[in-house]
Protein backbone atom coordinates (compact mmCIF):
# COMPACT_ATOMS: atom_id res chain seq x y z
CA UNK A 1 0.00 0.00 0.00
CA UNK A 2 0.94 3.45 -0.94
CA UNK A 3 1.41 6.20 1.67
CA UNK A 4 1.05 10.13 0.85
CA UNK A 5 3.04 12.46 3.54
CA UNK A 6 3.44 9.39 5.76
CA UNK A 7 -0.50 9.34 6.17
CA UNK A 8 -1.66 6.03 5.77
CA UNK A 9 -4.36 5.98 2.75
CA UNK A 10 -7.39 4.23 4.88
CA UNK A 11 -7.04 7.48 7.09
CA UNK A 12 -6.94 9.72 4.38
CA UNK A 13 -9.63 8.44 2.46
CA UNK A 14 -11.73 7.93 6.04
CA UNK A 15 -11.60 11.46 6.46
CA UNK A 16 -12.44 12.91 2.74
CA UNK A 17 -15.19 10.78 3.08
CA UNK A 18 -16.16 12.19 6.30
CA UNK A 19 -15.36 15.64 4.96
CA UNK A 20 -17.65 14.61 1.75
CA UNK A 21 -20.99 14.12 3.91
CA UNK A 22 -20.30 17.00 6.21
CA UNK A 23 -19.75 19.12 2.50
CA UNK A 24 -22.95 16.80 2.01
CA UNK A 25 -25.20 18.97 4.61
CA UNK A 26 -23.29 22.16 4.19
CA UNK A 27 -24.21 22.66 0.85
CA UNK A 28 -28.18 21.36 1.20
CA UNK A 29 -28.41 23.77 3.84
CA UNK A 30 -26.18 26.64 2.47
CA UNK A 31 -28.22 26.48 -0.53
CA UNK A 32 -31.48 26.28 1.27
CA UNK A 33 -30.29 29.82 2.62
CA UNK A 34 -29.17 31.09 -0.58
CA UNK A 35 -32.59 30.44 -2.16
CA UNK A 36 -34.44 32.07 0.71
CA UNK A 37 -31.68 35.13 0.43
CA UNK A 38 -31.77 35.87 -2.87
CA UNK A 39 -35.31 36.44 -3.03
CA UNK A 40 -36.81 37.65 0.37
CA UNK A 41 -33.71 39.34 1.39
CA UNK A 42 -33.90 37.36 5.04
CA UNK A 43 -31.09 35.52 6.52
CA UNK A 44 -33.35 32.61 7.53
CA UNK A 45 -32.07 32.13 11.16
CA UNK A 46 -34.24 28.99 11.90
CA UNK A 47 -32.66 27.28 9.32
CA UNK A 48 -30.99 25.24 11.96
CA UNK A 49 -34.37 24.55 13.44
CA UNK A 50 -35.79 23.30 10.39
CA UNK A 51 -33.04 21.11 9.51
CA UNK A 52 -33.94 19.40 13.31
CA UNK A 53 -37.55 19.40 12.59
CA UNK A 54 -36.76 17.15 9.53
CA UNK A 55 -35.22 14.65 11.72
CA UNK A 56 -37.72 15.04 14.07
CA UNK A 57 -40.59 14.55 12.20
CA UNK A 58 -38.60 11.33 10.14
CA UNK A 59 -38.37 9.92 13.56
CA UNK A 60 -42.32 10.89 14.45
CA UNK A 61 -43.18 9.34 10.97
CA UNK A 62 -41.17 6.41 11.52
CA UNK A 63 -42.19 5.82 15.72
CA UNK A 64 -45.84 7.04 15.23
CA UNK A 65 -47.06 6.34 12.00
CA UNK A 66 -44.71 3.20 10.77
CA UNK A 67 -44.16 5.27 7.74
CA UNK A 68 -40.71 4.10 6.66
CA UNK A 69 -36.97 5.94 6.05
CA UNK A 70 -37.95 5.85 1.87
CA UNK A 71 -41.93 8.08 2.91
CA UNK A 72 -40.04 9.94 5.19
CA UNK A 73 -37.69 11.39 2.74
CA UNK A 74 -40.52 12.59 0.34
CA UNK A 75 -43.33 13.20 2.74
CA UNK A 76 -41.08 14.99 5.92
CA UNK A 77 -39.84 18.11 3.17
CA UNK A 78 -43.16 18.28 2.28
CA UNK A 79 -44.68 19.00 5.87
CA UNK A 80 -41.98 21.01 6.93
CA UNK A 81 -41.75 23.03 4.00
CA UNK A 82 -45.71 23.46 4.81
CA UNK A 83 -45.02 24.92 7.54
CA UNK A 84 -42.49 27.03 6.50
CA UNK A 85 -45.08 28.36 4.33
CA UNK A 86 -47.26 29.09 7.23
CA UNK A 87 -44.70 31.11 8.89
CA UNK A 88 -44.36 33.14 5.74
CA UNK A 89 -47.62 33.82 5.26
CA UNK A 90 -48.28 34.71 9.68
CA UNK A 91 -45.45 36.47 10.46
CA UNK A 92 -42.57 37.15 7.93
CA UNK A 93 -44.33 38.56 4.98
CA UNK A 94 -45.43 41.32 7.40
CA UNK A 95 -41.53 42.47 7.87
CA UNK A 96 -40.92 42.91 4.15
CA UNK A 97 -41.30 47.05 4.58
CA UNK A 98 -38.65 46.66 7.53
CA UNK A 99 -34.87 46.62 7.86
CA UNK A 100 -33.36 43.16 6.92
CA UNK A 101 -32.96 42.89 10.77
CA UNK A 102 -36.14 42.70 11.48
CA UNK A 103 -36.28 39.16 9.37
CA UNK A 104 -33.11 38.13 10.69
CA UNK A 105 -34.72 38.97 14.24
CA UNK A 106 -38.00 36.99 14.13
CA UNK A 107 -36.65 34.17 12.42
CA UNK A 108 -33.67 34.10 15.25
CA UNK A 109 -35.98 33.59 18.26
CA UNK A 110 -38.45 31.32 15.74
CA UNK A 111 -35.27 29.33 15.84
CA UNK A 112 -35.05 29.66 19.77
CA UNK A 113 -38.93 28.93 20.26
CA UNK A 114 -38.82 26.08 17.90
CA UNK A 115 -35.76 24.30 19.61
CA UNK A 116 -37.54 24.90 23.04
CA UNK A 117 -40.64 22.85 22.46
CA UNK A 118 -38.76 20.07 21.00
CA UNK A 119 -36.25 19.82 24.24
CA UNK A 120 -39.45 20.34 26.36
CA UNK A 121 -40.95 17.32 24.09
CA UNK A 122 -38.37 15.00 23.89
CA UNK A 123 -35.45 16.09 25.98
CA UNK A 124 -31.83 16.87 24.90
CA UNK A 125 -29.99 12.62 24.86
CA UNK A 126 -31.10 12.35 21.46
CA UNK A 127 -33.40 9.97 20.18
CA UNK A 128 -32.16 6.92 17.77
CA UNK A 129 -33.18 6.29 13.53
CA UNK A 130 -31.72 2.86 12.05
CA UNK A 131 -30.51 2.81 9.24
CA UNK A 132 -32.70 1.80 6.49
CA UNK A 133 -32.01 -2.46 5.50
CA UNK A 134 -31.02 -1.17 1.73
CA UNK A 135 -28.44 0.49 3.02
CA UNK A 136 -26.98 -0.94 5.80
CA UNK A 137 -23.73 -2.44 5.22
CA UNK A 138 -21.19 -1.09 2.66
CA UNK A 139 -18.70 -1.94 0.24
CA UNK A 140 -14.91 -2.60 0.19
CA UNK A 141 -13.08 -0.48 -2.39
CA UNK A 142 -9.87 -2.01 -1.87
CA UNK A 143 -8.54 1.57 -0.73
CA UNK A 144 -11.05 1.54 2.26
CA UNK A 145 -14.32 0.75 3.30
CA UNK A 146 -17.37 3.05 2.18
CA UNK A 147 -20.58 2.61 4.48
CA UNK A 148 -23.52 2.29 2.07
CA UNK A 149 -25.36 4.98 3.87
CA UNK A 150 -23.37 7.28 3.82
CA UNK A 151 -22.48 6.95 -0.32
CA UNK A 152 -26.13 7.67 -0.30
CA UNK A 153 -26.11 10.78 1.29
CA UNK A 154 -23.40 12.17 -0.78
CA UNK A 155 -25.22 10.84 -3.69
CA UNK A 156 -28.79 12.43 -2.95
CA UNK A 157 -27.47 15.17 -1.61
CA UNK A 158 -25.23 16.26 -4.83
CA UNK A 159 -28.45 14.98 -6.95
CA UNK A 160 -30.48 17.76 -5.22
CA UNK A 161 -28.26 20.16 -5.29
CA UNK A 162 -27.58 20.03 -8.49
CA UNK A 163 -31.24 19.40 -9.70
CA UNK A 164 -31.95 22.94 -7.42
CA UNK A 165 -29.32 24.84 -9.09
CA UNK A 166 -30.79 23.54 -12.46
CA UNK A 167 -33.83 24.72 -11.95
CA UNK A 168 -32.81 27.91 -11.27
CA UNK A 169 -29.97 28.62 -13.69
CA UNK A 170 -32.19 27.02 -16.70
CA UNK A 171 -35.90 26.91 -16.30
CA UNK A 172 -38.41 29.37 -17.17
CA UNK A 173 -39.59 28.87 -13.27
CA UNK A 174 -36.14 29.76 -12.42
CA UNK A 175 -35.92 32.81 -14.55
CA UNK A 176 -38.96 34.09 -13.29
CA UNK A 177 -37.24 33.39 -9.75
CA UNK A 178 -34.19 35.15 -11.06
CA UNK A 179 -35.67 38.03 -12.38
CA UNK A 180 -38.49 38.42 -9.57
CA UNK A 181 -34.59 38.75 -7.02
CA UNK A 182 -33.71 41.77 -9.54
CA UNK A 183 -37.09 43.51 -10.01
CA UNK A 184 -39.90 42.37 -8.30
CA UNK A 185 -42.08 45.26 -9.04
CA UNK A 186 -41.22 44.98 -12.94
CA UNK A 187 -42.26 40.84 -12.46
CA UNK A 188 -45.25 42.19 -11.10
CA UNK A 189 -46.09 44.45 -13.89
CA UNK A 190 -45.85 41.66 -16.31
CA UNK A 191 -48.93 39.65 -14.45
CA UNK A 192 -46.79 37.35 -12.14
CA UNK A 193 -47.82 36.68 -8.70
CA UNK A 194 -44.90 37.35 -6.61
CA UNK A 195 -45.80 37.02 -3.66
CA UNK A 196 -47.05 33.64 -3.91
CA UNK A 197 -43.60 33.14 -5.67
CA UNK A 198 -41.79 34.64 -2.53
CA UNK A 199 -44.19 31.87 -0.27
CA UNK A 200 -43.22 28.87 -1.88
CA UNK A 201 -39.63 29.77 -2.77
CA UNK A 202 -39.46 30.33 1.35
CA UNK A 203 -41.51 26.98 1.66
CA UNK A 204 -38.70 25.35 -0.63
CA UNK A 205 -35.43 26.49 1.31
CA UNK A 206 -37.66 25.08 4.67
CA UNK A 207 -38.03 21.94 2.48
CA UNK A 208 -34.04 21.66 1.68
CA UNK A 209 -33.17 21.55 5.17
CA UNK A 210 -36.00 19.13 6.30
CA UNK A 211 -34.81 16.94 3.83
CA UNK A 212 -31.18 17.58 4.82
CA UNK A 213 -32.36 16.53 8.24
CA UNK A 214 -34.01 13.51 7.07
CA UNK A 215 -30.53 12.00 5.74
CA UNK A 216 -29.26 12.82 9.13
CA UNK A 217 -31.03 11.18 11.48
CA UNK A 218 -29.99 7.82 10.38
CA UNK A 219 -26.01 9.57 11.23
CA UNK A 220 -26.27 11.66 13.63
CA UNK A 221 -28.42 11.36 16.90
CA UNK A 222 -31.94 13.05 16.66
CA UNK A 223 -31.65 15.69 18.86
CA UNK A 224 -33.49 19.15 19.55
CA UNK A 225 -30.10 20.86 19.49
CA UNK A 226 -28.61 18.87 16.11
CA UNK A 227 -29.45 22.47 14.02
CA UNK A 228 -27.95 24.90 16.45
CA UNK A 229 -24.58 22.97 16.26
CA UNK A 230 -24.50 22.91 12.38
CA UNK A 231 -26.48 25.85 11.59
CA UNK A 232 -23.09 28.31 12.51
CA UNK A 233 -20.86 26.23 10.68
CA UNK A 234 -23.07 26.59 8.08
CA UNK A 235 -22.92 30.47 8.09
CA UNK A 236 -19.74 30.38 7.90
CA UNK A 237 -20.27 28.61 4.28
CA UNK A 238 -22.54 30.89 3.50
CA UNK A 239 -20.25 33.95 4.59
CA UNK A 240 -17.72 32.17 2.54
CA UNK A 241 -19.38 31.30 -0.70
CA UNK A 242 -21.27 34.98 -0.97
CA UNK A 243 -24.48 35.23 -0.03
CA UNK A 244 -27.82 34.44 -2.85
CA UNK A 245 -25.37 32.94 -4.93
CA UNK A 246 -26.96 29.10 -5.70
CA UNK A 247 -23.47 27.52 -7.76
CA UNK A 248 -21.43 29.66 -4.50
CA UNK A 249 -23.39 27.75 -2.41
CA UNK A 250 -23.26 24.42 -3.44
CA UNK A 251 -19.66 24.07 -4.39
CA UNK A 252 -18.31 25.82 -1.17
CA UNK A 253 -20.57 23.55 0.77
CA UNK A 254 -18.37 20.56 -0.69
CA UNK A 255 -15.17 22.23 -0.91
CA UNK A 256 -14.94 23.19 2.84
CA UNK A 257 -16.50 20.10 4.21
CA UNK A 258 -13.20 18.52 2.31
CA UNK A 259 -11.20 20.87 3.56
CA UNK A 260 -12.37 20.54 6.83
CA UNK A 261 -11.81 16.39 6.55
CA UNK A 262 -8.08 16.82 4.70
CA UNK A 263 -7.65 19.24 8.15
CA UNK A 264 -8.29 16.40 10.65
CA UNK A 265 -5.77 14.11 9.08
CA UNK A 266 -2.86 16.79 8.68
CA UNK A 267 -3.38 18.96 11.54
CA UNK A 268 -6.33 17.69 13.57
CA UNK A 269 -5.88 20.44 16.43
CA UNK A 270 -7.04 23.10 13.86
CA UNK A 271 -9.97 20.87 12.67
CA UNK A 272 -12.78 22.70 13.92
CA UNK A 273 -11.59 26.03 13.26
CA UNK A 274 -10.67 25.63 9.92
CA UNK A 275 -13.60 26.54 8.60
CA UNK A 276 -13.75 29.80 10.39
CA UNK A 277 -10.21 30.95 9.69
CA UNK A 278 -11.05 30.76 5.68
CA UNK A 279 -13.81 33.10 6.94
CA UNK A 280 -11.92 35.34 8.29
CA UNK A 281 -9.36 35.44 5.04
CA UNK A 282 -12.34 35.34 2.68
CA UNK A 283 -14.11 38.58 4.23
CA UNK A 284 -10.56 40.54 4.75
CA UNK A 285 -9.81 39.77 0.76
CA UNK A 286 -13.28 39.61 -1.09
CA UNK A 287 -15.56 40.82 1.00
CA UNK A 288 -18.92 39.63 -1.01
CA UNK A 289 -17.15 36.41 -0.67
CA UNK A 290 -15.71 33.65 -3.68
CA UNK A 291 -18.80 33.78 -5.55
CA UNK A 292 -20.69 36.88 -4.14
CA UNK A 293 -22.07 39.47 -6.70
CA UNK A 294 -20.49 42.94 -5.67
CA UNK A 295 -23.52 44.77 -5.01
CA UNK B 1 -62.54 70.86 -22.43
CA UNK B 2 -61.71 70.08 -19.08
CA UNK B 3 -65.85 69.57 -18.41
CA UNK B 4 -66.26 67.62 -21.63
CA UNK B 5 -63.22 65.30 -20.50
CA UNK B 6 -65.11 64.54 -16.92
CA UNK B 7 -67.85 62.32 -18.78
CA UNK B 8 -66.91 58.74 -18.94
CA UNK B 9 -66.19 57.69 -23.20
CA UNK B 10 -68.06 54.45 -23.18
CA UNK B 11 -65.95 53.53 -26.70
CA UNK B 12 -62.82 54.38 -24.83
CA UNK B 13 -60.11 51.83 -24.49
CA UNK B 14 -58.72 53.36 -21.22
CA UNK B 15 -60.62 56.32 -19.44
CA UNK B 16 -58.63 58.23 -16.80
CA UNK B 17 -60.70 60.73 -14.77
CA UNK B 18 -59.21 62.43 -11.40
CA UNK B 19 -56.30 60.42 -10.76
CA UNK B 20 -54.27 61.26 -7.83
CA UNK B 21 -51.10 59.85 -7.11
CA UNK B 22 -48.80 60.48 -4.34
CA UNK B 23 -44.81 59.32 -3.83
CA UNK B 24 -44.43 59.02 0.47
CA UNK B 25 -45.67 62.51 1.44
CA UNK B 26 -45.46 64.46 -1.88
CA UNK B 27 -48.65 64.60 -3.92
CA UNK B 28 -47.78 64.14 -7.53
CA UNK B 29 -50.88 63.82 -9.92
CA UNK B 30 -53.63 66.29 -9.34
CA UNK B 31 -56.08 65.10 -10.66
CA UNK B 32 -55.65 63.47 -14.57
CA UNK B 33 -58.15 63.26 -16.72
CA UNK B 34 -57.64 61.79 -20.31
CA UNK B 35 -58.85 58.65 -22.94
CA UNK B 36 -57.82 56.56 -25.35
CA UNK B 37 -60.10 55.17 -28.10
CA UNK B 38 -58.95 51.70 -29.01
CA UNK B 39 -56.13 51.35 -32.17
CA UNK B 40 -55.20 54.72 -31.47
CA UNK B 41 -51.59 56.54 -30.44
CA UNK B 42 -51.63 59.29 -27.90
CA UNK B 43 -48.45 60.84 -26.36
CA UNK B 44 -48.41 62.37 -22.54
CA UNK B 45 -46.14 65.11 -23.61
CA UNK B 46 -44.73 67.75 -20.95
CA UNK B 47 -41.46 69.15 -18.87
CA UNK B 48 -39.37 66.82 -16.41
CA UNK B 49 -41.37 66.24 -13.57
CA UNK B 50 -45.00 67.22 -14.66
CA UNK B 51 -45.64 63.65 -13.51
CA UNK B 52 -46.07 61.49 -17.37
CA UNK B 53 -44.07 58.82 -15.57
CA UNK B 54 -46.50 58.81 -13.04
CA UNK B 55 -49.44 58.52 -14.46
CA UNK B 56 -48.31 55.76 -16.34
CA UNK B 57 -47.15 53.94 -13.12
CA UNK B 58 -50.50 55.12 -11.54
CA UNK B 59 -52.39 53.36 -14.09
CA UNK B 60 -50.46 50.34 -14.54
CA UNK B 61 -50.82 50.23 -10.81
CA UNK B 62 -47.08 50.35 -9.12
CA UNK B 63 -47.74 53.38 -7.11
CA UNK B 64 -49.41 52.27 -3.65
CA UNK B 65 -51.17 55.88 -3.06
CA UNK B 66 -53.52 56.33 -5.70
CA UNK B 67 -56.94 57.36 -5.96
CA UNK B 68 -59.63 58.38 -8.94
CA UNK B 69 -60.62 55.91 -11.50
CA UNK B 70 -59.05 54.22 -14.55
CA UNK B 71 -61.65 52.41 -16.56
CA UNK B 72 -59.80 49.88 -19.09
CA UNK B 73 -62.24 48.64 -21.77
CA UNK B 74 -65.06 49.22 -19.23
CA UNK B 75 -63.66 47.61 -16.14
CA UNK B 76 -62.16 49.78 -12.99
CA UNK B 77 -58.45 49.23 -12.52
CA UNK B 78 -57.75 51.82 -9.68
CA UNK B 79 -57.71 49.30 -6.67
CA UNK B 80 -56.26 46.33 -8.11
CA UNK B 81 -52.77 44.87 -7.67
CA UNK B 82 -50.23 45.22 -10.73
CA UNK B 83 -50.47 42.13 -11.53
CA UNK B 84 -53.91 41.83 -12.03
CA UNK B 85 -53.51 45.27 -14.27
CA UNK B 86 -51.04 43.19 -15.87
CA UNK B 87 -53.72 40.33 -16.98
CA UNK B 88 -56.11 42.94 -17.65
CA UNK B 89 -54.63 43.65 -20.67
CA UNK B 90 -52.08 46.41 -20.04
CA UNK B 91 -48.47 45.97 -20.80
CA UNK B 92 -45.96 48.37 -19.66
CA UNK B 93 -42.31 49.20 -20.65
CA UNK B 94 -40.81 51.25 -18.12
CA UNK B 95 -38.30 54.36 -18.70
CA UNK B 96 -35.42 52.16 -16.99
CA UNK B 97 -36.14 49.66 -19.92
CA UNK B 98 -35.84 46.82 -17.16
CA UNK B 99 -33.62 44.38 -18.95
CA UNK B 100 -32.79 41.58 -16.55
CA UNK B 101 -28.92 41.44 -15.60
CA UNK B 102 -29.39 37.31 -14.40
CA UNK B 103 -31.20 36.65 -17.46
CA UNK B 104 -30.52 36.11 -21.04
CA UNK B 105 -31.04 37.93 -23.60
CA UNK B 106 -33.90 34.94 -24.65
CA UNK B 107 -35.24 34.88 -20.66
CA UNK B 108 -36.10 38.35 -21.48
CA UNK B 109 -38.18 37.88 -24.33
CA UNK B 110 -39.51 34.96 -22.94
CA UNK B 111 -40.24 36.57 -19.37
CA UNK B 112 -43.89 37.97 -19.54
CA UNK B 113 -46.61 35.45 -19.21
CA UNK B 114 -48.95 35.09 -22.25
CA UNK B 115 -51.90 36.72 -20.77
CA UNK B 116 -54.47 36.00 -23.63
CA UNK B 117 -54.16 34.68 -27.13
CA UNK B 118 -53.59 36.98 -30.09
CA UNK B 119 -50.21 38.19 -29.12
CA UNK B 120 -47.44 37.77 -31.68
CA UNK B 121 -45.00 34.52 -31.46
CA UNK B 122 -41.56 34.62 -30.44
CA UNK B 123 -40.56 33.87 -33.96
CA UNK B 124 -42.81 37.25 -35.48
CA UNK B 125 -41.21 39.07 -32.60
CA UNK B 126 -37.98 38.39 -33.82
CA UNK B 127 -38.34 38.88 -37.29
CA UNK B 128 -39.71 42.89 -36.40
CA UNK B 129 -36.30 42.82 -34.16
CA UNK B 130 -33.71 40.68 -36.21
CA UNK B 131 -30.40 42.17 -33.95
CA UNK B 132 -32.11 40.73 -31.16
CA UNK B 133 -31.93 37.12 -32.93
CA UNK B 134 -28.14 36.87 -33.43
CA UNK B 135 -28.00 38.31 -29.23
CA UNK B 136 -30.52 35.58 -28.01
CA UNK B 137 -27.98 33.73 -25.63
CA UNK B 138 -26.08 36.60 -24.53
CA UNK B 139 -26.74 37.94 -20.91
CA UNK B 140 -29.67 40.68 -21.15
CA UNK B 141 -27.97 44.03 -20.06
CA UNK B 142 -24.70 42.98 -22.55
CA UNK B 143 -27.07 44.72 -25.41
CA UNK B 144 -26.57 48.09 -26.65
CA UNK B 145 -29.20 50.65 -25.06
CA UNK B 146 -30.75 50.78 -28.60
CA UNK B 147 -31.00 46.80 -28.37
CA UNK B 148 -32.12 46.60 -24.79
CA UNK B 149 -35.11 49.19 -25.47
CA UNK B 150 -36.40 46.72 -28.23
CA UNK B 151 -36.21 43.75 -26.24
CA UNK B 152 -38.35 45.88 -23.67
CA UNK B 153 -40.93 46.71 -25.88
CA UNK B 154 -40.56 43.16 -27.85
CA UNK B 155 -41.03 40.85 -24.68
CA UNK B 156 -44.40 42.70 -24.06
CA UNK B 157 -46.05 42.05 -27.88
CA UNK B 158 -45.84 38.45 -26.96
CA UNK B 159 -47.77 38.70 -24.11
CA UNK B 160 -51.46 39.14 -26.19
CA UNK B 161 -51.85 42.45 -24.29
CA UNK B 162 -52.90 45.14 -27.02
CA UNK B 163 -52.54 48.30 -25.32
CA UNK B 164 -49.38 48.86 -24.29
CA UNK B 165 -47.85 51.99 -21.93
CA UNK B 166 -44.46 52.74 -23.40
CA UNK B 167 -42.14 55.21 -21.24
CA UNK B 168 -39.48 57.39 -22.71
CA UNK B 169 -39.19 54.83 -25.59
CA UNK B 170 -36.46 57.01 -27.17
CA UNK B 171 -34.42 58.13 -24.59
CA UNK B 172 -30.97 58.40 -24.88
CA UNK B 173 -30.85 56.69 -28.01
CA UNK B 174 -29.52 57.36 -31.60
CA UNK B 175 -31.57 58.88 -34.58
CA UNK B 176 -31.10 55.85 -36.74
CA UNK B 177 -32.44 53.63 -34.01
CA UNK B 178 -35.37 56.45 -32.84
CA UNK B 179 -36.38 56.02 -36.15
CA UNK B 180 -36.41 52.01 -36.25
CA UNK B 181 -38.57 52.84 -32.79
CA UNK B 182 -40.88 55.10 -34.77
CA UNK B 183 -41.25 52.35 -37.51
CA UNK B 184 -41.69 49.49 -34.96
CA UNK B 185 -44.80 52.02 -33.15
CA UNK B 186 -46.65 52.58 -36.60
CA UNK B 187 -46.20 48.65 -37.69
CA UNK B 188 -47.85 48.29 -34.35
CA UNK B 189 -50.56 50.41 -34.67
CA UNK B 190 -51.53 49.09 -37.86
CA UNK B 191 -51.60 45.91 -36.30
CA UNK B 192 -54.21 47.25 -33.99
CA UNK B 193 -52.20 47.66 -30.81
CA UNK B 194 -53.43 51.05 -28.68
CA UNK B 195 -50.68 52.69 -27.23
CA UNK B 196 -50.54 55.28 -24.95
CA UNK B 197 -46.51 57.05 -25.13
CA UNK B 198 -44.62 59.06 -22.63
CA UNK B 199 -42.14 61.56 -24.70
CA UNK B 200 -39.64 64.12 -24.70
CA UNK B 201 -38.53 64.23 -27.49
CA UNK B 202 -41.58 66.32 -29.31
CA UNK B 203 -40.73 65.87 -33.23
CA UNK B 204 -40.73 61.78 -32.41
CA UNK B 205 -44.17 62.03 -30.62
CA UNK B 206 -44.77 64.20 -33.80
CA UNK B 207 -44.27 61.49 -36.37
CA UNK B 208 -46.28 58.78 -34.52
CA UNK B 209 -49.07 59.89 -32.44
CA UNK B 210 -52.85 60.58 -33.58
CA UNK B 211 -53.48 62.82 -30.10
CA UNK B 212 -51.12 64.76 -27.78
CA UNK B 213 -52.01 65.06 -24.20
CA UNK B 214 -49.87 67.68 -22.54
CA UNK B 215 -49.52 67.29 -19.36
CA UNK B 216 -47.99 70.11 -16.22
CA UNK B 217 -47.81 69.81 -12.58
CA UNK B 218 -49.62 66.59 -11.91
CA UNK B 219 -52.66 67.54 -14.71
CA UNK B 220 -53.55 67.18 -18.29
CA UNK B 221 -53.85 70.71 -18.96
CA UNK B 222 -54.28 70.09 -22.65
CA UNK B 223 -55.59 68.05 -25.49
CA UNK B 224 -54.05 68.43 -29.62
CA UNK B 225 -54.62 66.22 -32.53
CA UNK B 226 -51.46 65.41 -34.15
CA UNK B 227 -53.32 67.04 -37.25
CA UNK B 228 -53.72 70.65 -35.72
CA UNK B 229 -50.08 70.48 -34.20
CA UNK B 230 -48.61 73.03 -36.99
CA UNK B 231 -51.31 75.44 -35.67
CA UNK B 232 -50.36 74.80 -32.31
CA UNK B 233 -46.52 75.31 -32.50
CA UNK B 234 -46.50 78.22 -30.43
CA UNK B 235 -48.35 77.20 -27.44
CA UNK B 236 -46.87 73.68 -27.41
CA UNK B 237 -43.30 75.85 -27.20
CA UNK B 238 -44.60 77.41 -24.61
CA UNK B 239 -45.95 74.54 -22.43
CA UNK B 240 -42.82 72.00 -23.09
CA UNK B 241 -40.11 75.68 -23.26
CA UNK B 242 -38.54 74.23 -25.94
Amino acid sequence: MFELLGIPPQALFGQLLLGLINGSFYALLSLGLAVIFGLLNIINFSHGAQYMMGAFVAWMALTWLGIPYWGALIIVPLVVGASGVVIERLMISRLYHLDHLYGLLLTFGLALVIQGLFRNGFGVSGLPYAIPAQLSGGQNLGFMFLPNYRGWVVLASLVVCFGTWFAIERTRLGAYLRAATENPTLVGAFGINVPRMITLTYGFGVALAAFAGVLAAPIYSVNPNMGADLIIVVFAVVVIGGMGSILGAILTGFGLGIVEGLTKVFYPEASSVAIFVIMAIVLLVKPAGLFGRTA
Amino acid sequence: MAEAARKIDTAAALAVRDLQAWYDESHILHGVNFDVAPGEVVTLLGRNGAGKTTTLRAIMGLIAKRTGSVQFEGRELINLPARAIAKAGIAFCPEERGIFASLSVDENLMLPPVIKPGGLSRDDVLTMFPNLRERLASQGTKLSGGEQQMLAIARILRTGSKFLLLDEPTEGLAPVIVQQIGRTLASLKQQGFTIVLVEQNFHFAASVADRHYVVEQGRVIDMIPNTEIQNNLGKLHAYLGV
